[in-house]
C-alpha cells in the first residue's frame, strides 16, 4: 500500500480534475454559439431587434464560459507530455496528429473569428459578423469532432500495428474513423446541445419565475423547448447505439457498466441489474435488484442474446466496477428524467400555460427547468466517468495499460502541480459564477438603438 | 521524399514556434510592462491593445504542442516529462494572464486583474525561458525515454536564456506598443526599445557563443569550410536585422520596429538551429536526432498533406483578422 499515491495514481487523479473541471466549458461553448448563430440569422430574416439583442446577451456569458474553457483547455494539450510520456511515445503516432488537427484546423478557427464575433459589430457589416459567429460555431464543433476522434481511438485503437512498444500508423483515415469514432462525436456533440438547452432554458425559466423581462425570455424558454424536444430523444437513441457498439468492442467496459459477472448460456437471456452491490473480490454482486432478460434485450436486441460478463476476464484485465456501474445508471437516470420535463413543458404549451401573463405561474415547471441546468452537466460528467473508468485497465484499451503510460517522474511534482491546479480552478469556477450572476442579474440591454 | 520528410517537418513546426514567439512575445512583453505602469488608464490601453487578438496569438501555441506532438512524438513526450517544472509554471502563468482579459470587464477592480495579466505574462515568459534553457542544456535521454530528474534545466545557461527571452519579448511588446499607441506612452516605449534592444542584442551574441562553445558539433561547424558558409549567414543577417531595428526607432517609426524586431527573432532562431542540426535535442552523451524522434512516414504524410492545404488558409484568415483591428488603440477598446 506505499504506492497509494504514486505518480500514476496522482498523474491519474490530476488529469482526471482537470478534464472534467475543463469540459464544463467547451460544451456549452459549443451549444451556445449555435444558438447565437440562431438569434443573429434570425434577426438578419426578421429584421427584429428582439433576436439582436437575444445574441448580444447571450454573447456575453459565452464570453465569459469561453475564457474559462481556454485557460483550462491548455494544460489539457500538454499534460500528454508532462504526465503521460509514456503514452505519448507509444501512441503518438495516431494520438498526436489529432490533437495536432484540432489545434490547427478546429481551435485557429474558432480563435480567429472569435475577436471579430466579439469586438467586431462596430467594425465589419452585419453579413460579415454572422459568418465570423457562424466560423466560430463551425471551429468549436470540429473541436470535438477531432478530440472526440482522439479519445475513441484510445477505446477502439485502428490504422496501425503495435510493434516495438510504439503503434505505428498504417492507414490514417482508419485511425480516424475508428469504429467509435460515430458515436463518440454524435452522442458528445448532442450531449453539448443538450446541456446547452437547459442552460438557456434554465436561466431563462429564471427570468420568467422572477417575472423580469418575461416576453423576451419566453422567447429563448420556447426556441430551446421546441431543440430539447428533438434533441432529447435523440440522445437517448445514442446512448442506447455507443452502449451496443461498447458491447461490440470493449466489453469488459460493458459487463463492469452492468456489474454483469456470468456470460449467460445460449438459450438463456442476460438480465439487467436495475441496482446492484458489485464485489470484486467474490467476483459476484453481493446483491441486485434485476430485470430478466433486459440486459440480451438492450444490447442484443433479442432476449436470449448472448453478452460477455466479466469472469471470462482475468482480474488484471477487469476495470472497476462501482464508479462505472453507478456513474452510468446516474447518466441514463438524468437522460429520461430530460425526456420527462420535455413530455411535461409540452404539455403545459399546449395547455396555453406558457404565455406572457401567466407563465410565472407555472412555478413547478420552472424550478425544474432550473434544476435541469446543473443535473444536464452532472449527466455529462458521469457520462465520462463511465466511459473513461469503464475503459481501465487500459489507456489504449488492450494495447497500453494505464499503469505503464506515465511520465519517469518522481511523486511530489505530481501532487504539488495537483494541488496548484485545484485551487487555481476552484478559484476561476467561483469567479465565473460571479461574474454570471452579474451579467444573469442585469440582465439585457433595453431595447434601443 | 520521405528522407526528407522529418527535416520538412522540423521546418513547419519551426514556422509556427517563430511565429508564436514573435506574436505572443508582444502579448507576454505588453504583460510585463504593464506591471511598470503607475497610470490605470495606461494599463486599460495596454490591455485593448490586445483584447482581440492575443487568443489568435495564444493559439499558436496549442498548434505548435499538437504538431510537435503529431510529428515528433518521442521528442513531446521526453521534452515535457524533462520540463515538467517550467511547463506547470508556464500554463498557470498562461491562466492567470488569460482570464484577466475577460474577467477585468466585470470586476470593479481592474487593478487586480491589471496586475494578474503583468505577473501572469511575467510567469509564462520566465518559465518559457526555463524550457528554452533546458532544452538547450541538453536533456538525458535512454532508450526514447526521460532519464534525468525534474530539476535538471536549473542550469547557469538557463540562467542566460531566460535573461535573453525575459529581455527579447519586453523589445518585442514595446516596439508592439509604438505601432499601436499614441502620445507619452509611445514616446516611453521609443526610448524604452532602445535599452531592450542592445540588452537582447547582447544576451542572443552570449547565448550564441555559449552553445557554440558547449557542444562540440555546433563549435566544430565554424572551423570545417562548407559548413562555415551555413552557420555565418544567419547570425550575419540577424545583425543587420539589429541595426535595422535601431536605425528605425531612431527614426522614429511606428511600424519598421516591430518587423525588424520579428525578422531578428526569427534568424536568431534559425541560427541557433543550424548550429544544433542534426540534433533535436542537444546532448553530450546520446543525443536524439530529428529522424529518430520523428512519426511514422504514413502519419508524416498525411499531416503533411492537410496542413499544406490548410495553412494558407489560416494564414489568409487571420491575416484578415488582424486587418480588421488595425490602426490605433483607443480607450474604449473596440464594443
Amino acid at each position: 500500500m506505499q504506492n497509494l499515491l504514486d505518480h500514476v495514481l496522482l498523474s491519474r487523479l490530476q488529469f482526471a480534475f482537470t478534464a472534467m473541471f475543463h469540459i464544463l466549458w467547451p460544451v456549452l461553448t459549443i451549444g451556445l454559439s449555435l444558438f447565437i448563430v440562431l438569434m443573429e440569422a434570425m434577426w438578419l430574416k426578421t429584421k427584429d431587434e428582439v433576436y439582436y439583442r437575444h445574441a448580444r446577451f447571450w454573447t456575453r456569458l459565452f464570453i465569459l464560459n469561453f475564457a474559462v474553457g481556454v485557460v483550462s483547455g491548455i494544460p489539457m494539450e500538454f499534460q500528454f507530455g508532462t504526465n503521460w510520456g509514456d503514452f505519448s511515445k507509444a501512441g503518438g503516432d495516431i494520438f498526436g496528429h489529432l490533437l495536432g488537427f484540432e489545434a490547427t484546423i478546429a481551435f485557429m478557427l474558432e480563435a480567429a473569428f472569435l475577436g471579430v464575433m466579439i469586438w467586431g459589430w462596430k467594425r465589419v457589416s452585419r453579413g460579415m459578423h454572422l459568418f465570423a459567429t457562424v466560423m466560430v460555431a463551425f471551429g468549436s464543433s470540429l473541436s470535438a469532432f477531432w478530440i472526440m476522434s482522439a479519445n475513441a481511438w484510445m477505446q477502439t485503437p485502428a490504422g496501425g500495428v503495435f510493434q516495438n512498444g510504439q503503434y505505428v500508423a498504417t492507414s490514417n483515415l482508419a485511425s480516424i474513423f475508428n469504429p467509435d469514432m460515430p458515436w463518440a462525436v454524435s452522442h458528445m456533440w448532442f450531449a453539448c446541445l443538450e446541456v446547452t438547452t437547459f442552460v438557456v432554458g434554465g436561466i431563462s425559466a429564471w427570468y420568467l419565475l422572477a417575472n423580469r423581462h418575461v416576453s423576451f425570455f419566453l422567447k429563448s424558454f420556447k426556441i430551446v423547448v421546441i431543440g430539447a424536444i428533438l434533441i432529447t430523444p435523440i440522445q437517448i437513441y445514442l446512448g442506447d447505439g455507443s452502449g451496443r457498439e461498447v458491447a461490440k468492442t470493449q466489453p469488459t467496459k460493458l459487463a463492469a457498466m452492468e456489474a454483469h459477472w456470468e456470460t449467460n448460456p445460449p438459450g438463456t437471456g442476460a438480465s439487467w441489474n436495475f441496482l446492484a452491490w458489485p464485489d470484486k473480490a467474490k467476483q459476484e454482486n453481493r446483491w441486485a435488484i434485476s430485470i430478466p432478460y433486459g440486459l440480451s434485450l438492450i444490447t442484443a436486441h433479442s432476449p436470449t442474446g448472448q453478452v460477455k460478463g466479466l469472469r471470462d476476464f482475468s482480474v488484471k484485465d477487469q476495470p472497476p466496477i462501482w464508479l462505472p456501474f453507478y456513474a452510468f445508471r446516474i447518466m441514463i437516470g438524468l437522460g429520461f428524467v430530460f425526456f420527462f420535463l420535455m413530455l411535461w413543458t409540452l404539455w403545459a404549451w399546449r395547455r396555453g400555460r406558457l404565455k406572457p401573463d401567466s407563465v410565472s405561474r407555472q412555478k413547478k415547471l420552472m424550478l425544474a427547468w432550473m434544476a435541469a441546468l446543473p443535473l444536464s452537466y452532472a449527466a455529462m460528467e458521469s457520462g465520462w466517468v463511465t466511459r473513461e473508468v469503464g475503459r481501465q485497465p487500459w489507456i489504449i484499451y488492450g494495447v497500453l495499460r494505464t499503469q505503464e503510460a506515465a511520465s519517469p517522474l518522481p511523486a511530489y511534482p505530481v501532487a504539488s502541480s495537483l494541488l496548484i491546479l485545484a485551487g487555481v480552478y476552484a478559484g476561476l469556477f467561483v469567479c465565473f459564477l460571479l461574474f454570471a450572476w452579474f451579467i444573469i442579474h442585469r440582465g439585457p440591454e433595453q431595447a434601443a438603438t | 521524399m520521405e528522407t526528407y520528410l522529418s527535416d520538412i517537418w522540423l521546418l513547419i513546426i519551426g514556422f509556427f514556434l517563430l511565429y508564436y514567439a514573435v506574436t505572443d512575445g508582444f502579448d507576454l512583453g505588453v504583460g510585463i510592462l504593464c506591471l511598470f505602469s503607475g497610470k490605470a488608464r495606461e494599463r486599460q490601453l495596454m490591455m485593448h491593445s490586445l483584447t482581440n487578438i492575443w487568443h489568435t496569438n495564444q493559439t499558436w501555441l496549442l498548434i505548435v504542442g499538437g504538431m510537435l506532438f503529431g510529428a515528433f512524438p518521442m521528442f513531446y513526450s521526453v521534452l515535457f516529462s524533462a520540463l515538467y517544472i517550467p511547463a506547470v509554471l508556464m500554463l498557470l502563468g498562461l491562466i492567470f494572464r488569460g482570464i484577466a482579459f475577460d474577467f477585468s470587464e466585470h470586476s470593479r477592480s481592474t487593478r487586480f486583474w491589471n496586475l494578474n495579466f503583468g505577473l501572469g505574462s511575467l510567469l509564462a515568459t520566465l518559465a518559457q525561458g526555463f524550457a528554452l534553457g533546458g532544452l538547450l542544456s541538453g536533456i538525458a535521454v535512454k532508450d526514447g525515454r526521460f532519464a534525468g530528474g525534474v530539476w535538471d534545466w536549473v542550469t547557469p545557461l538557463t540562467l542566460l536564456v531566460t535573461l535573453g527571452v525575459l529581455v527579447g519579448y519586453l523589445m518585442l511588446g514595446a516596439n508592439y506598443l509604438i505601432m499601436k499607441t499614441e502620445g507619452d506612452l509611445q514616446k516611453r516605449c521609443f526610448r524604452q526599445s532602445f535599452g531592450f534592444s542592445a540588452g537582447t542584442l547582447i544576451l542572443s551574441v552570449s547565448v550564441y557563443f555559449s552553445i557554440n562553445l558547449l557542444y562540440p558539433h555546433a563549435g566544430h561547424k565554424w572551423i570545417s569550410p562548407p559548413e562555415l558558409y551555413y552557420v555565418i549567414v544567419a547570425p550575419l543577417l540577424s545583425g543587420l536585422g539589429f541595426f535595422m531595428v535601431f536605425r528605425s526607432l531612431y527614426k522614429r517609426r511606428e511600424r519598421a520596429p516591430l518587423i525588424w524586431n520579428a525578422v531578428t527573432v526569427v534568424l536568431g532562431f534559425v541560427g541557433l538551429s543550424v548550429s544544433l542540426y542534426p540534433q533535436m535535442i542537444p546532448h553530450l552523451v546520446s543525443p536524439l536526432t530529428v529522424e529518430q524522434a520523428a512519426a511514422s512516414p504514413s502519419t508524416l504524410i498525411f499531416m503533411l498533406v492537410v496542413t499544406g492545404l490548410l495553412l494558407p488558409v489560416i494564414l489568409l484568415y487571420t491575416t484578415y483578422t488582424y486587418r480588421v483591428f488595425r490602426g490605433k488603440v483607443t480607450e474604449e477598446g473596440y464594443g
